[in-house]
């Protein structure tokens, strides 16, 4: 475990402030970070340094909490506490906000484009989820405000192949919703966690979630097909906890990235540290058991907010933290 | 001598909890009626001793619980012209300072179980120790177990950092904050 991970750069993102998240876009060429100064910045790589491309400044009046590429790479949305959304167009290196998604009666936490990239989907402080269709003329609409969490609701992550969203809140549950004819439904309640849900992340086929929370654990969830065959009808499938991260996380967990490359699974917390877990070969996809391949205690000098693989390069992972930098890391996978 | 009362107009957009909290401050301050209008007053502790020890330059000054405690007993109760100190809301016995671990704990006492003030209360400490604080410090602050009706919900939130940032950035519920945090005259 010595060793697995080590430090290639560390770049101060937004000074005197808080880096809240990271975002690579789909090439992997690009990556934007966001933060207490209502910033966002675009990094790009060059002669062997990160470089700042591009400052999106005009959007937003306060924190800028999550942004998104769009599956094309020709996007970003970024949510904001001043309850707005941007959606922003690359132009060559520039950034031009060319709508701005308003509905949400306070603090947007997060925003996710589905794979398809023609839906999207928000969530805020309001408790509400909405998800949002793009048209072929670029119009965003807002085809259903989903009302199932009882509390603030933090994070939102599409299934990668399937119209199937996902979200974390306050509320310590997770809840996914699917379209069922012309409105958004909520399918399934995941409870166990008992705290506050910060983030969750589907693995590369979709068939494992994990979440991670306040009550510093991560638990994996499994998709458990069920009476399909019965009934003939068609039945929500329900999605069991089939593994528990416990003992490991000494505060928060904040951020969980599934890399879908390897299935390695990384891990942020508030205790300034980076974990990286991997499944046990031959262990028992009903009742899989993980190990602690890396651990980086003081990755940074406060609490890690974000924690994302790089898309293509299997290796390389991006963080960053309340010390307003983000650290770019190598990853040695165990032989 | 009584205090300055803040303007406060409509809060936007401020998390529900702490727009309650500002909505109940508000009424009170208008009022004048106090929900618990006799707290027992105690007295408050000497200055601290200086030590040999502490004029020693050379010598590294750790945070101590007593470090602690002195930032935060001066702090002024919402809506008595009392400190936290003089209304026992907060004790030294009840902070804990780890310097070698970059740890502080707080746990501080509402006066009655049912004080909607408690979460404001605690922002204040919480604000008031970040601001002192070296950024390397992990602060929790906690309600004294078994005081306070909301107990879990008012600590969840004060733990929740995402949204203490939040509040911090309404200029309304910062204006309260800082109107705890200034100095008596």
């Amino acid at each position: 475990m010595k060793d697995a991970l080590t430090l290639l750069t560390r770049v101060t993102a937004h000074p005197n402030s808080r880096c809240w998240f990271l975002a690579w876009d789909p090439s992997g060429t690009l990556l934007a970070s966001c933060g207490g100064d209502k910033i966002i910045r675009i990094w790009g790589k060059e002669d062997g340094s990160w470089v700042c491309k591009s400052v999106l400044s005009e959007g937003h009046q306060r924190t800028v909490r999550k942004v998104a590429w769009s599956p094309c790479g020709n996007y970003l949305a970024s949510a904001s506490f001043d309850a707005t959304t941007c959606i922003w167009m690359k132009k060559k290196e520039d950034f031009e906000v060319v709508t701005t998604l308003e509905g949400h009666e306070n603090e947007v936490k997060s925003v996710a484009w589905a794979p398809s990239g023609n839906l999207l989907a928000t969530c805020s402080r309001d408790k509400s989820v909405w998800v949002w269709e793009v048209d072929e003329e670029e119009e965003y609409e807002c085809v259903s405000v989903l009302n199932s969490h009882t509390q603030d609701v933090k994070h939102v992550a599409w299934h990668p192949h399937q119209e199937l969203l996902a979200s974390a809140s306050y509320d310590d549950s997770v809840k996914l919703y699917r379209e069922e004819e012309d409105d958004w439904v909520c399918c399934a309640t995941l409870e166990g966690h008992t705290s506050t849900v910060w983030s969750l992340a589907f693995d590369q086929n979709g068939e494992q979630l994990a979440t991670c929370s306040d009550d510093k654990t991560v638990r994996i969830w499994r998709q458990i097909k069920t009476g399909e065959e019965q009934d003939g009808g068609k039945r929500d499938p329900s999605w069991k906890c089939v593994c528990t991260l416990t003992g490991y996380h000494t505060r928060t967990v904040y951020d969980v990235s599934w890399s879908h490359l390897t299935g390695s699974l990384a891990t942020a917390c508030g205790d300034n540290a980076i974990r990286i877990f991997e499944e046990d070969p031959g262990s028992d996809p009903t009742q899989p058991t993980f190990s602690l391949t890396a651990h980086m205690p003081r990755a940074h000098s406060q609490d890690v907010n974000c924690i994302a693989w790089h898309p293509k390069e299997p290796s390389l992972l991006a963080s960053c933290s309340d010390d307003g930098e983000m650290a770019f890391w190598q990853y040695q996978r165990p032989e | 001598m009584r205090r300055s009362t803040v303007v406060i107009t409509c809060p936007e957009v401020c998390s529900y909890v702490f727009r309650e909290v500002l909505t109940l401050w508000l009424e009170m301050v208008g009022s004048s009626q106090l929900e618990n209008a006799n707290p027992l007053i105690y007295q408050r502790s000497g200055d601290r001793q200086v030590t040999a020890q502490d004029e020693d330059e050379e010598l590294h000054d750790r945070i101590d619980d007593r470090e602690i405690f002195d930032l935060i007993r001066s702090i002024n109760d919402p809506e008595h012209p009392l400190s936290l100190e003089e209304l026992n809301v907060v004790e030294e016995i009840r902070v804990k300072a780890n310097d070698e671990e970059s740890f502080v704990s707080v746990e501080f006492t509402p006066t009655i179980p049912h004080c909607s003030m408690a979460t404001l209360i605690g922002l204040s400490i919480k604000v008031k120790l970040l601001r002192s604080l070296p950024e390397r410090f992990k602060v929790d602050v906690h309600i004294t177990p078994g005081t306070h009706a909301s107990e879990h919900a008012v600590n969840k939130q004060l733990a929740d950092k995402e949204r203490v940032a939040a509040a911090l950035e309404n200029s309304h519920l910062l204006e309260v904050v800082n109107q705890c945090l200034s100095a008596r005259s």
